[in-house]
């Protein structure tokens, strides 16, 4: 199968530089796709569809009955990015995990860029993740969020821009090395002719990271993953760590306080933790100090947390930094921190809750993205220029009734990289997902991400609850590294 | 270990030994009916009577044919003991101890659960042999993948446990179904080619027949009895079963055989020990299937106490 009548339709491509010529790093992957027959391309693609079925890499879908579960989609082109491309990324996301991490440290603390007025109080105030018991909480070495995951999108120039920020539970990790799996099967050669970055240590770096939090009195510290249950949508994940780092996986249930210390319930009787990674809401963690209506936290856990004889990460209350008006708002927190420009640029953002900008918001709205502060997964968003004039009037008057609680920002026209359809290729709207791991001294960026791709023709949206679909995502390396194995091209069989 | 994760493992075992044993209840009586005589065929409403669900049944079904029966026993979700149920089950309790098990076992039970789910239910009707086979089969793989992809850990003993109480309460079962058949023989009537099939069926339900032959030779209703509950050395025998039970207990708790530390253990190791000393003449005498009865009874009282003992433990202080 070519690309002989693959379009790049004006869009970015992550692929191809221009019709028919690939990127230098594509060449070898378009060659071998060149060379397969439509039937052994479908034949691999079914092959991998049947392997994460088997896997049991499915999520739960909401609100459809209980036991629905569905393969996240999954397309068997790469998406490909190059070393020199990889290390502006790198810098960007290290510098921001920096500078968001000083800020969550003041704001529950001294305030002082509150007391500056870099950030006008109010809206700290009124985001619905600032959580008030987090307020003097010192979490080990300073480190209130360890695990940061970011979505970031490519416009027509192929300029990367940061979209969101998840400093909560940011999910989908296991996704990329469940798809780096398959993908190796799927196409073994081309992926070692590639120089592909591997990324199988996640879990080791994931691991170290969280042992790194433990009380330093303890030698060898009992880490858990704390989960919902089997019925959150991301659980499949969750095993699949705690598989990987060979710690236990536990729910609020399994734990109790007594003593001054969490401890889970074994055939042995109770033995204490440590260091808790957290995948349960912050607002569901204790039911004596947030919702008190929650079953999958652990009455006192807070308690315990504040005299530091249990580690939780990422701490309570970072979920403040997701709010998209705060993220507005990052630039100037870099600066103010760290004394530096960004490196790796925010999607410019509207503010309605300013009056000015609000009313270019209403006038605009068909040009332009509404997104509600605290909502993902492609909820509570409008996208202006797809939407019907019924739509747009609805987002208009919520603007209108909660402005704080609304962002708008220009339609980017997201890069594109091919996915298989039927008989041929065309170009889907895609985004990724890096994730960074913060010790407090270290920073690790797993060379890769997840690559999220609308799998509907021309829908900007890639969340997996919307139709959206995922890729393998291969850095290269520098290939004029000196340290890089050398590999005899014209041995490698393609 | 996670008490909630020592659960999982146990019941995740005892739904796929429930399961197999299901499929070979259906695939042993299709045979069957084929070699009776026209006049007794359709003899299917004892294998609903052997689970105890004959009133759901009979809310769901008008009769008790062969068709009815094998959807009922296989395919039914409102019913907690069919195949599809407990493979249902034993796949949900795996995903939550996903990182306890290998990923090998998961693939495998994930596998075995979307097969039977995405089946074409004529194949049971119109091939039972070869379905159920493949069932049998698919947990006989299961079986021999967790032996040799898992450590023989704590969770690994929990496994065995559940897995050898579930086979020992259904040999239990397949004897005590002369409650239930009408023309099941009873342990004196010996001799006509007609019992002697049946007596054959019964071994084969229980993957019996050739290793008793081996060790017995020709049929005998006493011996078949004595094979099937004091054996040492047939994996379905009751004996065999509780040997393999109590031997997990200990590892478990880490106590030497002989002695104990907990309940489970004191309840067990008395009915093994009445077990060692028993002799088939005197079960028969003072009547089978009260032997039976009482032996479910002391089966049903060790897995409360493996639940007490384990899975609900107590903070200290409540």
């Amino acid at each position: 199968m070519d690309f002989s009548s693959y379009a790049l339709d004006g869009f970015y491509d992550e692929l191809f530089e221009a019709p028919g010529i690939p990127h230098p790093g594509a060449r070898l992957l378009i060659e071998k796709l060149g060379s397969l027959s439509e039937s052994e391309l479908q034949k691999r693609h079914q092959a991998a569809e049947l392997a994460l079925l088997n896997m049991g890499i499915t999520f739960n879908v909401y609100g459809s009955g209980a036991g629905v579960e569905k393969i996240f989609p999954f397309d068997i082109i790469p998406r490909i990015i190059s070393h020199a491309d990889w290390t502006y990324i790198e810098k960007g996301l290290k510098q921001r995990i920096q500078a968001l991490n000083l800020f969550l440290a003041d704001i529950y603390a001294d305030q002082k860029i509150l007391k500056d007025g870099v950030i006008p109080r109010h809206v700290i105030d009124t985001a619905k993740e600032f959580l008030r018991p987090c307020i003097g909480l010192s979490p080990p070495k300073g480190v209130w969020c360890h695990i940061f995951g970011i979505d970031l999108v490519r416009d027509q120039d192929g300029q990367f821009y940061i979209l969101e920020d998840n400093l909560r539970c940011p999910s989908g990790v296991s996704y990329v090395l469940e798809n780096r799996e398959v993908l190796k099967r799927v196409f073994p050669q081309v992926f070692a002719a590639s120089h592909v970055r591997h990324v199988d240590d996640y879990s080791a770096h994931l691991l170290n990271t969280l042992r790194s939090l433990a009380p330093s009195h303890v030698a060898s510290p009992t880490v858990a993953v704390l989960t919902p249950g089997i019925y959150n949508s991301a659980y499949f994940e969750h095993a699949f760590l705690a598989q990987q780092m060979g710690i236990e996986l536990v729910e609020g249930r399994d734990l109790a306080v007594a003593d001054g210390f969490v401890s889970m319930r074994t055939t042995r009787g109770f033995q204490r933790v440590d260091v808790l990674y957290r995948r349960v809401d912050a607002d569901f963690l204790d039911p004596t100090v947030f919702r008190a209506d929650s079953t999958l936290g652990v009455p006192g856990l807070m308690e315990v947390y504040q005299n530091g004889h249990v580690a939780i990460a990422n701490a309570p209350g970072t979920g403040v930094a997701d709010d998209k008006v705060v993220y507005a708002y990052v630039p100037r927190i870099i600066k103010y921190y760290l004394g530096e420009d960004i490196l790796l640029p925010n999607v410019p953002t509207y503010l309605c809750w300013e009056d000015t900008q609000r009313r270019h918001v209403l006038e605009n709205l068909d040009a332009l993205v509404v997104k509600a502060a605290n909502e993902s997964g492609g909820y509570g968003m409008l996208i202006g220029t797809h939407a019907t004039q019924t739509e747009r009037e609805d987002f208009a008057k919520r603007i209108v009734q909660n402005p704080r609680n609304y962002i708008a920002q220009p339609t980017i026209a997201l890069s594109r990289s091919p996915i298989l359809v039927d008989d041929h290729f065309e170009g889907r709207h895609v985004d990724l997902r890096p994730y960074v791991l913060y010790n407090g001294e270290d920073i690790y960026v797993l060379p890769g991400g997840l690559t999220r791709v609308a799998l509907k023709k021309g829908s900007l949206v890639v969340n997996s609850s919307q139709g959206g679909g995922s890729k393998d995502t291969w850095v290269l390396y520098d290939d004029s590294d000196p340290f890089f194995p050398v590999l005899n091209q014209s041995q490698i069989q393609l | 270990m996670l008490s909630r994760a020592a659960e999982s493992i146990y019941w995740m075992s005892r739904y796929l030994e429930r399961a197999e044993n299901v499929a070979r209840f259906i695939e042993v009586n299709c045979h069957l009916m084929l070699d009776l005589p026209i006049a007794v065929k359709g003899q299917w409403e004892p294998l609903v009577l052997t689970t105890g669900d004959q009133d759901l049944f009979y809310e769901n079904y008008e009769t008790d044919n062969q068709a009815n029966v094998i959807d009922f026993l296989t395919f039914n979700a409102e019913n907690p003991n069919s195949i599809l149920s407990c493979l249902r089950n034993a796949r949900e309790s795996a995903r939550s101890i996903r990182e306890i098990i290998s990923t090998e076992m998961w693939e495998q039970i994930n596998k075995f659960y979307r097969t039977v789910q995405n089946t074409d239910k004529s194949q049971a009707q119109n091939a039972p042999h070869a379905y159920f086979t493949d069932i049998i089969m698919a947990s006989h793989l299961f079986t021999g993948i967790q032996r040799n992809t898992m450590s023989h850990n704590e969770a690994w003993q929990f496994a065995r446990l559940g897995r050898a109480l579930e086979r020992a309460d259904k040999t239990s079962r397949i004897l005590d179904v002369n409650d239930y058949y009408v023309l099941w023989p009873e342990v004196e009537d010996v001799g006509t080619p007609f019992k002697n099939v049946q007596w054959s069926a019964l071994l084969k339900s229980v993957s019996a027949l050739e290793m008793y032959r081996k060790h017995f030779g020709p049929i005998d209703p006493h011996n078949v009895v004595n094979f099937l509950i004091l054996n040492r050395e047939f994996p379905r025998a009751i004996r065999y079963c509780l040997f393999g039970a109590n031997q997990s207990l200990h590892i478990i708790s880490g106590t030497p055989e002989g002695s104990f530390k907990n309940t489970p253990e004191q309840l067990m190791g008395r009915l093994l020990a009445e077990l060692d000393y028993a002799s088939i003449d005197d079960i028969i005498a003072s009547g089978l299937y009260a032997y039976l009865d009482d032996f479910q009874t002391h089966l049903n009282k060790i897995d409360t106490a493996i639940f007490e003992t384990f899975f609900q433990i107590c903070p200290p202080g409540e």
